[in-house]
């Protein structure tokens, strides 16, 4: 019995190993290098044929050159501000959308919810591309929501809204809402009935029965739901790429424009690194918290 | 929130409740006066607890009225309504320490007097101190004793509980039976309580109300629903019976003949169904069942049972007909009516009760 289940536990460590333990030394390794115009585009490479020296060399050939260069550039701070700002008001946004939206799938008839669910998930039927393709056409100054603004009356010229951090929101909140909404409707949906009824009968209005009860018990929800939006969020290329405009600059951007354009494998692997500590810094903190909070309780 | 002397404190007048197609609650009137302790007793699916959700407000009825003390309930949603209930799941917020729990109906209190009620609740349902205990640190038991401080907190009118020891293992049920009767007796508050078993209807109640797929079909006290059944489901529900099938021969006032397979049998009939002619039940209770040597009807003993302190035979009657004695065990030997005596029935008339077929 103990050794099947000791022998499944080391398939996920290898897999993780492989696949994202190794590749993130890769990565840290190029960070701490230089860019050199050779074949791979950075320099130390490990000369293993040199023995101990060889490896002297190597390791002191690394260095922090290029994490200082993106401390001191005001470019790097900027792009990771606007990125964090951007992913935690677009979770924001998400969390007062998805909240609502969750609790009045979990709520309805059980018949219709099989329906609802699938109506969340529907649009991963059609690729990401092509939706935020879908977006610009919306959103263009002769697209959809112009014209029918305007038809309205309800502003007497184009829109100018692609472009703009404000168009980018839009496309990150549209992208990312199933991954806000499943896991709230999913802790959401299996609250006890019998507990909000307990709090209307106690005299709590609906609107109190909501935060004192249904909202701190979907926290979990809420919290997962966060982290999947915020973590990819925060890294996101393609919905700045495509609806943002030239001030619209997110590590994700910055990152392909280091390695494609500026051919600066050093440079964007550090991007890289600077970017998996900011989401991975918030993601301890709240575990931190979340065994804080149940020891004191206790 | 005091009723006047004549208003009932819970007032139902022909409250029906439907699910699609099936009636859940099925034209139930009941008056409840201030201070009583009433059980809904019947088997599972009997429309009790929808009859609670509706009195509770969870549910609207679709026809009836439902009143506290004079006050139409219709469109008052369950917050704003002067009852409250306790589950049988008791529902205690997971999230909330025993005092937030408590508390969590007393939001306008000042955070000293939420204190002390807090303190007053817990002391009056023995818990003195729990005040900081996490809900999933309890026992079944305390949990109960949380859910019903609670539900006392707000001082209703009108306490509804849904099987509110069912959770609770036997010996735990009986104790705890014992503290709810004196803790209603010293609050004070009318007790509407919902309930399979019909040992716990008869050691708590004042009045028991029989529900039987969603109508009232009997309320009284329990000796009443003991010993003057309505029906044969009220007289089988509330203790063993033997029901003995036959057709009203005659009927003199109060009182019937039913002609049954092993001969007639005089029968206390109130009202005046069944009619004469008609198909009928004699029910009688196993221990007002005596065994004589009189004139009696004729059967034999087919089986006895010892009990410890009853004995319960077994009797076929010369028709086949089957029934059950039951009396107090003496120590006798030899038995005379030990299995295959031939014996007489003496079945007192005062103990048969005609029900409808």
């Amino acid at each position: 019995m103990k050794r099947p289940a000791r022998l499944l536990a080391v398939v996920p460590a290898l897999w993780l190993a492989a696949f994202v333990l190794v590749p993130a030394l890769i990565v840290l390794k190029i960070s701490l290098s230089a860019a050199a115009t050779a074949q791979p585009p950075y320099l130390p490479v490990l000369d293993w044929s040199a023995g101990p020296v060889g490896w002297s060399s190597f390791l002191e050939a690394l260095d922090f050159t290029n994490f200082e260069t993106l401390l001191g550039d005001a470019l790097y701070r900027d792009a990771a501000l606007q990125s964090l700002w951007l992913a935690g008001l677009a979770t924001l946004i998400l969390a007062l959308i998805g909240t609502p939206l969750a609790h009045a799938m979990a709520r309805s008839p059980k018949r219709w919810q099989p329906l609802l669910v699938a109506l969340v998930i529907v649009p991963f039927w059609t690729s990401f591309l092509i939706r935020t393709y879908a977006w610009i056409a919306i959103l263009k100054p002769e697209g959809l929501l112009s014209a029918v603004l305007l038809r309205l009356g309800l502003i007497d010229r184009p829109l100018e809204i692609l472009g703009t951090q404000a168009a980018v929101l839009v496309g990150l909140t549209y992208a990312y809402l199933p991954f806000m909404v499943l896991p709230l409707y999913a802790v959401m949906v299996r609250l006890d009935p019998s507990l909000r009824e307990a709090a209307a009968d106690l005299g709590a209005s609906p609107i109190r029965v909501f935060w004192s009860v249904t909202l701190p018990l979907a926290r979990p929800g809420l919290a997962a739901g966060a982290l999947l939006c915020f973590v990819p969020m925060v890294g996101e290329f393609i919905i700045p790429d495509l609806l943002g405009g030239s001030d619209t600059l997110m590590l994700g951007r910055v990152l392909w424009s280091e390695f494609f354009s500026n051919r600066d494998w050093p440079l964007a692997s550090a991007v890289a690194i600077l970017m998996l500590a900011l989401v991975v810094v918030p993601l301890v903190l709240l575990r931190e918290s979340g065994t804080s909070d149940r020891d004191t309780v206790r | 929130m005091g009723g006047t002397g004549s208003t009932p404190r819970l007032d139902l007048t022909g409250v029906t409740k439907r699910f699609g197609d099936s009636v859940a609650v099925a034209d139930v009137s009941l008056a409840l006066a201030a201070g009583e302790f009433f059980c809904l007793l019947g088997p599972s699916g009997c429309g009790k607890s929808t009859l609670l959700r509706l009195v509770a407000g969870f549910e609207a009825p679709n026809l009836g009225v439902i009143r506290v003390d004079g006050q139409d309930m219709a469109g008052l949603p369950p917050h704003r309504r002067p009852v409250n209930i306790m589950f049988q799941s008791y529902a205690l917020f997971p999230h909330k320490d025993v005092a937030g729990n408590i508390a969590y109906g007393l939001p306008d209190l000042g955070r000293a007097d939420r204190t002390g009620r807090v303190r007053d609740l817990l002391a009056r349902v023995r818990l003195e101190n729990f005040e900081n205990r996490r809900i999933e640190t309890l026992s079944g038991g305390q949990r109960q004793r949380v859910a019903l401080a609670r539900a006392l907190a707000r001082e209703p009118g009108v306490l509804l509980l849904d099987e509110p020891l069912g959770a609770l293992d036997r010996g735990l049920r009986e104790e705890t039976q014992g503290e709810l009767r004196a803790l209603q007796r010293r609050l004070g508050i009318t007790f509407v309580m919902v309930t399979h078993d019909p040992g716990e209807a008869m050691a708590l109640a004042d009045r028991i109300g029989v529900m039987d797929r969603g109508r009232l079909v009997q309320v009284g006290d329990a000796a009443t629903l003991y010993e003057r059944p309505a029906t044969r489901f009220v007289a089988s529900l509330l203790g063993d019976v033997n029901l003995i099938p036959g057709r009203v021969a005659g009927r003199d006032g109060d009182w019937a003949v039913v002609q049954t397979g092993f001969g007639p049998l005089r029968a206390r009939a109130p009202g005046t169904m069944p009619g004469e002619g008609e198909a009928a039940t004699l029910a009688i209770r196993p221990e007002r069942v005596g065994l004589g040597a009189g004139t009696g009807p004729a059967g034999t003993v087919t089986e006895v049972t010892f009990l410890g302190e009853r004995i319960r035979r077994r009797i076929r009657m010369e028709d086949g007909t089957l029934l059950r004695a039951s009396m107090p065990a003496v120590a006798q030997a030899p038995d005379p009516h030990g299995v295959g005596a031939a014996i007489r029935l003496d079945l007192d008339p005062e103990a048969c009760r005609l029900l409808p077929a």
